[in-house]
């Protein structure tokens, strides 16, 4: 599954698309949820942090107000603990009440489900907001459990055995790129 | 890792990821719900040959925050006190299907053998067995010190008193040493073990010297149980020339911090006022011991040696 240099990694976001779809994004956000007032954003690591920042930081500019992201780690509520090595954990690192508000939670790629679960799960000890929206960067297909995005980057059909990778400058120390590779060997 | 026997069995890079773990875990204590679904379905046994009420609660509170079921199994008035040995009990436990055995024992290697001997498949942790380690102990006094100076590469750490009868000094030293640190050995010339010289550390018996620059100081119970020799003339003399009181404490830097493993005679190795001061980290070790036992639970407990890779 991992994408040798030789292959056909194919680029099917560039730094350009990302920022557009970023700040349509938050714009749909708003929209959506009327203000920014009542409204908690939160990445689930490692991608979704950075996306979390940036939504935050256009947030701000569209509002003129000053919104921060948070963070939070699902390793521990994840279902496939047992099937995987132990894994280090991530920061968490939320707003003190999320009671009453309306969270959005911020990934980088959807795709079985899973993540988002655990997510939710997780949510659920800290509080009970009172409502919980998906915003992702990349959709691509194959569910595994009944939840759905409410705001996507883009929706990207791909095969199982591709594998999408998602660089963000921050985190990656490279472009901004979203890019396909592997697929029928 | 697969068990956790001595903190000499970690490297830094193990060590760094308990710590690291137990960072993250450590915010678990302020929220709302203090429960993690990790280990849910998981059955963690306290084995205990050594009355130890701290260590005990401690792994059981660390076990329960990770949803992991308990049974605590003391050795007073049960079937080990009528003559099973060690290896029938571990028999009982791998029947029962224990994921994992917490083990305190009086036997300097009992969880080794336990760990080695195909008893029983779960992981093991060594809660102390006799005068050998207390790996747990080493990683939350870590952990500790971490938290109030940073990075501990370079780290001056002074422990002092009983040595020789001391797990907690044997786990620290190897932990420590992992980690950059630099420590000093203070006891008296009876209570340093034979072959103290091949540990990774310096050894003293002036505590006063030593306590200049010292960035952490740790102090041991004088262990009377152990004791079946006199070690040292009287209580007055030893917490006269090996005690820690405010006048020794003005001797480190501003920033250095006194610990103690519990459970303390005050007046004996440290006088009340230091153990309640602010310099003294005591009770916070306490809290920083469910994390810390929390994060090896948990890597040792979850996930499965082979890795498989999987997107998102």
């Amino acid at each position: 599954m991992v994408a040798s240099a030789s292959n056909m990694a194919r680029q099917v976001l560039d730094a350009t698309d990302i920022k557009r779809a970023i700040t349509r994004i938050t714009h749909e956000i708003l929209e959506k949820n009327r203000d920014s007032s009542d409204l908690v954003l939160i990445g689930i690591p490692t991608r979704g942090i950075e996306l979390a920042e940036r939504i935050a930081a256009k947030m701000s500019e569209v509002e003129g107000s000053d919104l921060r992201a948070g963070s939070l780690d699902v390793t521990m509520y994840r279902d496939d603990l047992r099937m995987r090595p132990a894994r280090a954990l991530e920061p968490t690192n939320l707003p003190d009440d999320i009671d009453g508000k309306i969270v959005i939670l911020i990934d980088d790629v959807l795709m079985s489900g899973r993540t988002i679960r655990a997510a939710l799960d997780a949510l659920n000890d800290h509080g009970r907001p009172r409502a919980v929206q998906l915003a992702v960067l990349v959709d691509r297909g194959h569910r595994e459990l009944p939840i759905r995005a409410d705001f996507v980057g883009k929706n990207l059909p791909t095969s199982k055995s591709e594998r999408v990778q998602v660089r963000l400058s921050e985190t990656d120390q490279a472009d901004d790129s979203v890019t396909i590779s592997g697929g029928d060997e | 890792m697969k068990h956790l026997l001595s903190a000499g069995d970690l490297d830094r890079e193990e060590a760094l990821l308990v710590l690291d773990t137990a960072q993250e875990l450590l915010a678990v204590a302020q929220r709302p719900v203090k429960k993690l679904p990790t280990l849910r379905g998981r059955t963690i046994v306290n084995l205990f040959f050594e009355d130890s009420t701290r260590t005990r609660i401690s792994f059981e509170a660390a076990a329960k925050r990770l949803s992991a079921d308990v049974i605590n199994f003391n050795a007073k008035g049960s079937s080990v006190s009528k003559g099973e040995s060690l290896k029938d009990t571990a028999l009982t436990l791998q029947a029962m299907g224990a994921d994992a055995v917490v083990i305190r024992h009086s036997a300097s290697g009992a969880p080794h053998l336990l760990a080695t001997s195909q008893w029983m498949r779960g992981a093991v942790v060594n809660a102390g067995d006799g005068t050998h380690e207390h790996p747990t102990q080493a990683l939350l006094d870590a952990f500790t010190m971490r938290r109030h100076l940073g990075d501990l590469d370079g780290k001056k750490v002074v422990i002092v008193g009983d040595v020789l009868h001391s797990r907690v000094a044997r786990s620290n030293a190897l932990l420590l040493n992992t980690l950059g640190a630099d420590v000093t050995l203070v006891a008296p010339p009876t209570l340093l073990p034979v072959g103290v010289q091949t540990w990774p550390v310096q050894t003293s018996f002036n505590l006063d010297e030593s306590l200049e620059g010292a960035d952490a100081v740790m102090m041991l119970r004088v262990q009377r149980e152990r004791m079946n020799a006199s070690f040292f003339p009287s209580a007055r003399e030893y917490s006269r020339r090996y005690g820690l009181d405010k006048q020794r404490v003005s001797r480190m830097g501003d920033h250095a911090i006194v610990m103690h493993p519990g459970p303390m005679n005050r007046g004996m190795e440290i006088t009340a006022d230091v153990a309640d001061s602010t310099r003294s980290v005591i009770v916070e070790q306490v809290t920083n011991g469910v994390a810390v036992r929390m994060a090896v639970l948990y890597l040792l407990l979850s996930g499965s040696p082979a890795p498989e890779a999987d997107a998102s």
